[in-house]
């Protein structure tokens, strides 16, 4: 019953998030540590316990906040199917980066904070049943920017679908390219289509879901040229960042500019899609990579 | 050449002054010793024209002077007056190359929404050789800036390269791109229209066109906005472009909020000819005449000519599968440090 339910709901495009949410949107926060947050969109106090029981989506105004790569491969991948791959690839300082504080302690701090060498996390795991390939590209470590490594693991991701014919799934959270690497960091916009092109000569199938937020270079690659985009409500989506573009041409944005139903209605996703609903409708996504003829669909092998 | 050490002294002034000087508007401050040498020069000239004195001695003593100066400053250029050259209003840009060509049909629009006059493409021919010539545009006065967003193409502009790029497929005839933007257009038509996926689009047909492919970042190489257009089997450099993965100042502005640094972040992200060739990112550079291709135009143009003959017919051999697997496995591995990375 609640399956039809999300079935139908699926067929209708997502809009909610009214566009004076999105003129109220304040500076993203951390979470903070405390048993209450305060909702980056609409302000309501959250309890914290509530929200994470939520998938971290906002129980007064729907807005999905930002979701560490862990839990959301635990909210995509079926329980005990999950098997991560490269995990042990980490970061170079090639470029002897001079900031304020090495390139390298930052990643040190992201890696211990986030308890993972890198903001690419990916492997093989299961969705409802069907064996995909995923990589999830997590904000939570440096604004989930792509350096080399990032880059590297979509492109082996991308690999280890064409090698065993499995379809790829990519969620994306990030800033765009990672500066510390410089223009190392750009070339991984063209190591990624490379992967990606040879995937599709080899016939395979690819889904990138867009979270919040998605934008430069990780937004003008692999993230838009994937078989399907879909995007989770509220979601900033795009190329140049807001404030770039608010510097540049001296005014003011429209409101909703840039989130994922400003995109819908352009033109430039094929869905929104909300966190609860999402591991379903990858599902039912997938199914149509296997062919016209609908096969009783085979036993879950553990 | 005590006058020459009196130069030296102001130019190593203007190239350190802390620190307000040091990213100055027009940029070029480390080469005022240079323009003002040029200056006493022209005075000379011109006076000898005009008098019909015996000045010779003193004009030959000046352009040695002006010689040494200029080696002395462009052997080793920062980072910052490498940018500063590579925008220097006197470098050739589009319209000098395409002039010239011996033939050119120019050839509009993206066919779904407008022609992008930032990107100029169309059929070229180059001592003999036909091609597919790509090219964004920059102009020289403030109204063909203006005209052409100051280089910077809307997502019709990448789309409207792709279309051609699939012609010249069509065609078997080689792609030749010149690369000079600041970066692809920030702005709200360009995000309703999609921006981010016009460039990602191209970069990943790019690896799929089935004729050779040359790229050269003839100024800017603006991030995303260059590589739109920088998908090839040869990448190559002038010696005093630039490309990265962000502007100087965007970067200075992104890390330290302080436009006044942006000759640091332009130092830090490793953004030179020298630097890239040394990372394995690009395949080669063309040498620029002394004292930079503002200086001498035809001179800068004359060798990029020879460079576009050079490399179209190293590439004409190649069969459109080796290409295309080649290309794919160039940009796969760009930058690569072998061993490093495991393999599925």
């Amino acid at each position: 019953m609640a399956d039809k339910q999300n079935k139908d709901d699926a067929r209708i495009p997502e809009s909610s998030l009214s566009e004076t949410r999105f003129s109220r949107l304040r500076k993203k926060k951390d979470m903070p540590g405390g048993l209450w947050l305060k909702c980056e969109s609409c302000g309501s106090m959250i309890y914290r316990k509530e929200l994470e029981e939520k998938g971290r989506v906002c129980p007064t105004c729907e807005f999905h906040f930002t979701l560490p790569g862990r839990e959301r491969i635990a909210m995509t991948i079926d329980e005990g199917t999950w098997s991560e791959r490269f995990s042990e690839i980490t970061a170079l300082d090639r470029l002897e980066f001079k900031d304020s504080s090495p390139y390298l302690d930052k990643v040190e701090k992201a890696r211990v904070r986030t308890k993972q060498n890198e903001a690419l996390i990916c492997g093989t795991g299961r969705i409802e049943g069907r064996e995909v390939v995923l990589a999830v590209l997590d904000f939570s470590f440096l604004c989930g920017s792509m350096g080399e490594v990032v880059g590297e693991k979509i492109a082996l991701a991308a690999e280890i679908a064409r090698k065993h014919a499995l379809p790829l799934v990519i969620f994306t959270g990030s800033g765009g390219a990672r500066m510390h690497e410089g223009v190392l960091s750009l070339m991984q916009m063209a190591k990624t289509c490379s992967a990606l092109a040879e995937l599709n000569d080899a016939g395979g199938f690819s889904i990138c879901v867009m979270t919040h937020p998605t934008t430069g270079g990780v937004t003008a690659s692999f993230a838009s040229v994937c078989d399907i985009t879909l995007a989770e409500p509220g979601a900033l989506i795009g190329f140049a960042g807001p404030r770039v573009i608010a510097t540049t041409l001296k005014q003011e944005l429209p409101a909703g500019f840039q989130r994922a139903e400003f995109l819908l209605e352009k033109g430039q996703i094929d869905r929104i899609v909300k966190r609860a609903e999402m591991k379903q409708v990858l599902a039912r996504l997938l199914d149509y990579a296997g062919g016209s003829k609908v096969a009783p669909r085979e036993a879950t092998k553990a | 050449m005590r006058r020459l050490a009196h130069h030296r002294q102001t130019q190593t002034m203007a190239t350190t002054n802390k620190p307000n000087s040091r990213a100055d508007a027009g940029g070029m401050a480390f080469e005022r010793p240079i323009q003002e040498l040029e200056a006493k020069l022209a005075e000379l000239e011109a006076l000898a024209l005009r008098t019909r004195l015996d000045i010779s001695s003193e004009i030959e003593a000046l352009r040695k002077q002006h010689k040494v100066a200029l080696e002395a400053t462009y052997k080793d250029l920062s980072a910052w007056e490498t940018v500063t050259v590579a925008r220097h209003s006197d470098r050739p840009v589009a319209l000098d190359y395409i002039n010239m060509l011996d033939d050119f049909v120019e050839l509009c629009g993206d066919k779904y929404f407008a022609d992008d006059k930032a990107m100029v493409t169309g059929l070229a021919t180059l001592a003999g050789r036909r091609f597919l010539l790509i090219a964004h545009r920059k102009g020289k006065t403030t109204k063909e800036r203006l005209a052409t967003n100051f280089g910077c193409a809307h997502p019709e502009g990448y789309r409207k390269a792709l279309r051609k790029m699939l012609l010249a497929q069509k065609l078997r005839l080689p792609i030749v791109t010149l690369i000079n933007t600041p970066g692809a257009y920030p702005g709200i038509g360009a995000e309703e229209r999609g921006q981010a996926a016009a460039i990602a689009e191209n970069i990943l047909q790019m690896m799929s066109i089935r004729v050779p492919i040359l790229s050269i970042v003839i100024g800017e190489g603006g991030s995303g906005g260059a590589l739109g257009i920088g998908v090839a089997d040869r990448v190559l450099m002038m010696e005093y472009a630039y490309y990265s993965v962000i502007s100087p100042e965007g970067c200075a502005a992104i890390l330290w909020k302080d436009g006044e640094r942006t000759p640091d972040a332009a130092e830090a992200l490793k953004l030179t000819s020298k630097d890239l060739l040394k990372l394995g990112v690009i395949d080669g550079v063309i040498s620029e005449p002394l004292g930079g291709a503002h200086r001498a135009p035809q001179v800068a143009m004359e060798e990029v000519k020879r460079t576009i003959l050079r490399e179209l017919e190293g590439l004409e051999g190649l069969a459109p599968d080796e290409l295309v697997r080649s290309r794919r496995k160039k940009f796969r591995t760009s930058g690569w440090i072998p061993g490093r990375f495991p393999t599925v």
